[in-house]
């Protein structure tokens, strides 16, 4: 499988693109909505006008037509084409490559395995369930052996269950055919457990191209971190483990127990929605409990962000306006809040 | 057929059945002024066996039946052809839509004193009727189809090696069949209704021109017949399409 290399990449929403994505690598690009995500994926494909050059292994690619690129799409919408039952459209792009019937039915059998969908191969899209319907495109994408494969948001439609379990599945396929993969989504949990590096996109330009944790706790400017939600980041200076995978470590005044099975824990974060707040005491051991003051409100939509004034720090927090009234919170009450276990993040 | 299915359809015969016996008692009373106008339902019945057992009804029907068929399939085929290519190609249809959106909302009948002129009283004027009453509605219902193809399946198939010719057949064609169809649905009855017109007017044989000669026979007998057989080829033509189309497009619709 290619390495990709996209040099100064411009257009009517992209700006100088420059990346290098290396042969099986899973890169996901991560913007906002109208950031230029679709529109970088459909320049690689051919789909829209360029300039700068694309080149596939050190050869450029930006001459090629579309048909001979070699690129498996699964298209945000999925594109199934809902006259052919599910073993035609899987078959579609081996037909128009002209392959023999008896290399199609090989082909067929092997992605109907690898995505386990031979029971829906009589069917119709219409009959077919969301997570089915994404095994299908899927595989329709697979069948005709792409050297590079690109996914438009491919999971925005299902429910966060069968999201979760698509993308591991997307992973451990991509991973297990090689494939260099571009992996486009706009939310960043789904992106760092699916990438092996993540690319930020925002108004057509790349703005961090790094590993999830790199970006997360290290995003290159207020973009990329307003783009993340502003995580609260603590600075760690020592740690002492507890066992069974949990640290309890000293971050500037915070006293924070987590979860860190790796060497040199430096730094924790934790997103604002990620933290519970609440006016009375929670119950329970006064573990990743803590106190504040809030000191500002800003209301956005049915979300409200409150800034948490503590002795050392200042804490975001994000809660829903419902809960806000319900806690009756206002500036210049104290309050207590939770640093989920299970939220936080270590590096 | 289940059993729910057996009694709905015998219950939509049954006004139908009402209506005839109605009919026939009103005719058979003389409630209505005129025996002659308003013949019983037996009388129209044994009058369909004679022009049947005469060769009168025959050669009429087929005569227009004709007419339609040569007319309806010609125009429908230079209209899905056309369509297709102007749907597909906007050059093609920046050219010629000016001048079919000036020609189409003229009446088919509105063309018979010119094309009398041009091609006299002979088998191609109501052709040519008919050519024209089919082929607009089913040009704009194609380009519609055509256009109304989400441009994700096209791209979707040119990433997936298909040419453009490939994408007509495999994609564009199958996906505008619905809208193709309503336009031959539409159609297939009107081609009838414009064909007795026609041959009303100006046609010395064929259904409406043997409606024309009962009529001046007095013989409403023989006009009920003529209508009821429009009417059952009007709605056959109909049904026909219907039954196509879902035969096409029920399975993934």
């Amino acid at each position: 499988m290619p390495t990709i290399e996209l040099k100064n990449i411009s257009n009517f929403v992209c700006r100088d693109i420059s990346v290098t994505i290396s042969n099986g690598e899973l890169l996901v690009l991560l913007g906002p909505t109208g950031a230029g995500k679709t529109t970088l994926l459909n320049i690689i494909c051919g789909l829209a006008p360029y300039e700068g050059s694309i080149l596939f292994d050190g050869e450029p690619t930006d001459t090629i037509p579309i048909s001979r690129r070699k690129i498996g799409y699964l298209f945000q919408d999925l594109a199934l084409f809902p006259h052919l039952d599910v073993r035609r459209n899987i078959i579609y792009g081996l037909s128009t490559k002209k392959w023999g019937r008896n290399q199609i039915e090989a082909r067929l059998d092997e992605m109907c395995t690898l995505l386990n969908i031979g029971h829906l191969l009589g069917r119709y899209p219409k009959d077919l369930s969301g997570g089915e319907r994404q095994r299908v495109a899927l595989a329709r994408s697979l069948a005709p052996a792409p050297r590079v494969l690109l996914l438009d948001e491919p999971l925005n439609s299902l429910d966060i269950k069968t999201r979760k379990y698509l993308r591991i599945e997307f992973k451990r396929i991509v991973k297990e055919l090689g494939l260099t993969t571009i992996f486009v989504t706009h939310d960043f949990k789904e992106a760092e457990e699916i990438g092996d590096r993540l690319a930020v996109i925002e108004s057509g330009r790349l703005e961090q191209v790094a590993t999830p944790q790199e970006i997360f706790f290290s995003p290159n400017g207020y973009k990329v971190a307003d783009f993340l939600g502003s995580p609260n980041i603590f600075d760690c200076r020592g740690y002492e483990v507890l066992g069974n995978g949990l640290v309890k470590a000293n971050c500037g005044g915070f006293t924070i127990v987590a979860v860190w099975d790796k060497e040199n824990l430096s730094k924790i974060a934790i997103s604002p929605e990620d933290i519970y707040v609440s006016r009375d005491e929670p119950p329970g051991p006064r573990i990743n409990r803590f106190r504040g003051t809030i000191v500002e409100e800003i209301s956005h939509n049915s979300v409200i962000t409150i800034t948490i004034k503590t002795k050392t720090k200042d804490i975001l927090a994000k809660i829903r306006k419902e809960d806000f009234l319900a806690e009756n919170l206002s500036v210049g009450r104290d309050v207590f809040f939770i640093l989920p276990l299970r939220n936080l993040k270590g590096a | 057929m289940n059993q729910l299915t057996k009694i709905t359809r015998q219950w939509e015969i049954l006004p139908v059945a009402i209506f005839l016996a109605l009919w026939e008692v009103v005719a058979r009373l003389n409630l209505v002024p005129g025996q002659f106008f308003f013949p019983p339902f037996s009388v129209v019945i044994e009058e369909f066996g004679h022009l049947i057992a005469n060769g009168v009804l025959v050669d009429n029907f087929l005569s227009s039946l004709i007419r339609v068929l040569i007319g309806f399939f010609t125009g429908s085929l230079a209209g899905v052809t056309l369509g297709v290519v102007m749907g597909w190609n906007e050059t093609t249809n920046k050219a010629l839509h000016p001048i079919f959106s000036l020609l189409y909302p003229i009446p088919a009948l509105g063309w018979l004193p010119i094309l009398m002129l041009w091609f006299g009283i002979g088998e191609l004027l109501p052709i040519t009727i008919i050519f024209i009453c089919s082929f607009f509605p089913v040009l704009y219902n194609t380009i519609t189809g055509i256009r109304a193809v989400p441009k994700g399946f096209i791209r979707a198939a040119e990433i997936l090696g298909a040419s453009r010719m490939e994408i007509l057949k495999t994609v564009l064609l199958p996906l505008a069949l619905p809208n193709i169809f309503t336009g031959l649905r539409l159609e297939a009855g009107m081609a009838w209704r414009v064909i007795i017109a026609a041959e009303m007017v100006a046609i010395p044989t064929g259904i409406g021109a043997l409606l024309m000669r009962a009529e001046s026979l007095i013989r409403v007998d023989i006009i009920i017949v003529c209508l009821i057989v429009l009417s059952v080829m009007c709605l056959s033509f109909e049904k026909f399409f219907i039954f196509m189309e879902r035969r096409l497009t029920g399975k993934w619709r």
